[in-house]
């Protein structure tokens, strides 16, 4: 059976999916009073954040859409120190998706959400003519009372340092693979963080500043950080963790495992007295977790090897493209 | 025991063996009559240095000079051109290789002409063509074939499977060059002052390390032909360095791995069945350089894209940016840091030269690790 524009129509065919699909899915005590909007309670300071979600291909090797679109928006709120809450979601659904496509979907977004203990409380549904949109496109937003204050891209000083939570560019490889053709068995890092967030939160660590490594990488999250703090950040190469199977792909195709997206994969910036204990945490969740370096007076990052040179890591730029030879 | 890709790696970048031959190297150097001004001719070393900061780690007497090893960047705008020319007509599928994509022409690129509607595909194998060819019968899909004599077997083993196939709608647009040539150009200009050279890994691989053996004679230049990793880089000076120091000059191969002296005669029969030698091809920043490059032989002229959409191609020479130096960067005469326009409206995002545009083209290595 496939998703036809009747479902998009707001008659009985669209009440159909919201009350079978949706409601039954996702169902909680505020979703469920069909109201215009969503009545929320708040107290004390709230994170909020918004995100779209378009992937080709929908389902992956360790997850689909759905998975992503709760990932990526409760890891922004996790970033910030809030507990992921409330969360609405919009579908932009191509006509011709199957049913059972779509049911998948629902259902890993229903897993991810227990998984985090949040709620959808609104939603929307439109279904566009084929060729509008690339079978599906999601929109979440979130809010989550902030628990841990004061982490911000702004904190950085000089000695702090800087831990990746897990073997970077799973995410990226995957979707890269797939786009060109090579058959590979990565499974994507994508991934809900409150739970690692959390641990670090309640072992007292002072986080200066946390950021989801999501497109751009590793590369990406140093470079800002470099400019919104005003330091350098100086890395070890052998300290990044990355796996065997992301660096063979990056040596087909002549990319850097640094700059290639995850989705569940964070970067810490933590006082020197609490970095071994924030690593130790973190290799709870993977034992990949690693001190990768430091911040030091300056404002570029260098990369150092074991050999005694360096370089500069740059913002990635551009379409990822392979190199001709 | 499972093999990975790591294995075949890992040992050539292992610091301990890089650290071991800096030492060597620094012993040999200061043995040097003259600085050695060694040109690396492929952009894959060019990145190679600059990735592993290999420049970083030698002695003061031992000079980069980087070629214009980089396929991308020695394309004339015109020729570019002819690529998003091509892409816009409504019944074309472009097919051309990774980053050719980003390459800025006259006043356009291959991914802005995407944008705007074109059909543009970027490919990582170029046998790929076969099947966007049989899944469009009604289009024709034309392979914008480019690269050194690296890639050069591949188009040809594509338009024999082509022909063997049966298969109709594919057309080649040929901008395959060859390597002995600019060299040979590089050293009769003289004013790079080259005294060694480090030959290409995958050409040489393809051509065999004997298509060096007129720097030696006609120029009394040493050759080693390294791999691209950074102990190849390495050790490679370091054979360089003692053949000046023991006054021998000959063609020598560290890829031994991958390189003969008579290189891959299958491959090299392979393009021959296919590919001519052209009079003379322009070379961005370096001019016309006789028998420089390939073309399809006349009998597979119902398939070259050239002759097929002559009426529409243009052939005038289109100049580079007034302020961009690409043209002595890749003659070796001038390095990125002497261009006003480098990292300043000069970046990979946003091009005026060649060099900027490729990961292997020199201006792009040194905005990315060492500007």
């Amino acid at each position: 059976m496939k998703i036809t524009l009747a479902y998009g129509g707001g008659g009985e065919e669209t009440n159909k999916l919201i009350k079978n699909l949706f409601y039954e899915n996702f169902k909680n005590d505020i979703l469920l009073k069909a109201e215009d909007a969503a009545v929320v309670s708040l107290n004390g300071k709230t994170a909020f954040t918004t995100d779209s979600f378009t992937i080709d291909p929908i389902f992956f090797n360790g997850g689909d859409i759905g998975k992503l679109s709760i990932a990526g928006t409760c890891n922004d709120l996790a970033m910030m120190g809030a507990k992921p809450e409330f969360l609405s979601i919009s579908f932009i659904i191509e006509e011709g998706l199957s049913f059972s496509d779509l049911e998948k979907i629902v259902n890993s977004i229903k897993n991810e959400l227990q998984k985090v203990d949040a709620k959808i409380v609104c939603g929307d549904t439109k279904v566009v003519p084929t060729g509008s949109v690339d079978k599906i496109f999601i929109n979440t937003s979130g809010i989550g009372k902030i628990i841990k204050e004061n982490i911000s891209a702004h904190n950085i000083k000089p000695k702090d340092k800087i831990i990746v939570s897990r073997d970077i560019g799973r995410h990226g490889s995957v979707v890269l693979a797939k786009r060109f053709g090579v058959d590979t068995e990565i499974e994507s890092d994508c991934k809900v963080l409150w739970d690692e967030v959390k641990a670090l939160i309640d072992a007292g660590i002072e986080i200066k500043a946390m950021r989801d490594a999501t497109r751009g990488g590793l590369s990406a999250v140093l470079n800002e950080w470099s400019e919104a703090s005003n330091i350098a950040i100086e890395i070890e190469e052998e300290k990044i963790p990355i796996s065997d199977e992301v660096s063979g792909l990056c040596e087909i195709f002549g990319f850097e495992p640094m700059d290639l997206a995850n989705e569940g994969t964070f970067i810490l910036a933590v006082s020197p007295d609490d970095a071994k204990k924030a690593e130790d945490i973190l290799k709870q969740f993977n034992k990949n977790a690693s001190i990768i370096g430091e911040a030091t007076e300056g404002n570029r990052v260098i990369l150092k090897t074991a050999y005694g040179s360096k370089r500069y890591i740059d913002l990635p730029k551009g379409e990822l493209l392979p190199r001709i030879c | 025991m499972n093999l990975t890709l790591k294995d075949l790696y890992s040992k050539f970048r292992d610091p301990n063996t890089i650290k071991a031959l800096k030492k060597e190297i620094e012993k040999e150097a200061l043995k040097l009559k003259e600085p050695m001004r060694v040109m690396e001719i492929c952009g894959g070393h060019t990145h190679t240095i600059m990735k592993y900061g290999i420049k970083q780690i030698l002695p003061d007497n031992i000079t980069f000079i980087h070629g214009p090893g980089c396929p991308v960047c020695v394309m004339p705008k015109e020729r570019i051109d002819h690529a998003i020319i091509l892409a816009k007509q409504p019944d074309v599928i472009l097919a051309t290789l990774g980053d050719m994509i980003r390459v800025p022409g006259s006043n356009s690129s291959l991914a802005k002409a995407r944008a705007e509607g074109a059909n543009v595909v970027p490919l990582h194998s170029t046998l790929d063509v076969l099947k966007i060819a049989k899944e469009n019968p009604d289009k024709k899909v034309v392979f914008f074939a480019i690269g050194f004599e690296t890639t050069t077997p591949m188009t040809a083993a594509l338009m024999k499977r082509a022909f063997s196939e049966g298969i109709k709608n594919i057309y080649y647009h040929i901008n395959h060059v060859l390597v002995p040539p600019p060299m040979r150009a590089i050293m009769d200009g003289g004013e790079a002052k080259i005294n060694a050279f480090i030959g290409p890994s995958h050409v040489s691989v393809i051509i065999g390390a004997k298509a060096y053996e007129f720097l030696v004679k006609d120029y009394n230049t040493p050759v080693v032909v390294a791999g691209f990793e950074p102990v190849d880089v390495m050790e490679s000076i370091l054979m360089l360095l003692k053949q000046k120091n023991e006054g021998r000059c000959e063609v020598e191969i560290q890829y031994k791995r991958a390189t003969t002296y008579e290189g891959n005669t299958l491959a090299q029969k392979m393009i021959e069945e296919f590919m001519e030698v052209r009079d003379t091809f322009r070379w961005r920043g370096l001019g016309d350089i006789p028998k420089s490059a390939l073309k399809l032989k006349d009998e597979y002229s119902e398939f070259d894209a050239e002759k097929v959409w002559a009426d529409i191609l243009p052939n005038e020479p289109i100049d580079d940016h007034k302020l961009c130096i690409c043209g002595e960067i890749l003659k070796g005469l001038k390095t990125p840091k002497d261009c006003k326009v480098f990292a300043t409206a000069c970046t990979p995002s946003n091009p005026l030269g060649s060099c900027m545009v490729s990961d292997e083209g020199a201006c792009n290595a040194y905005y990315r690790y060492g500007r």
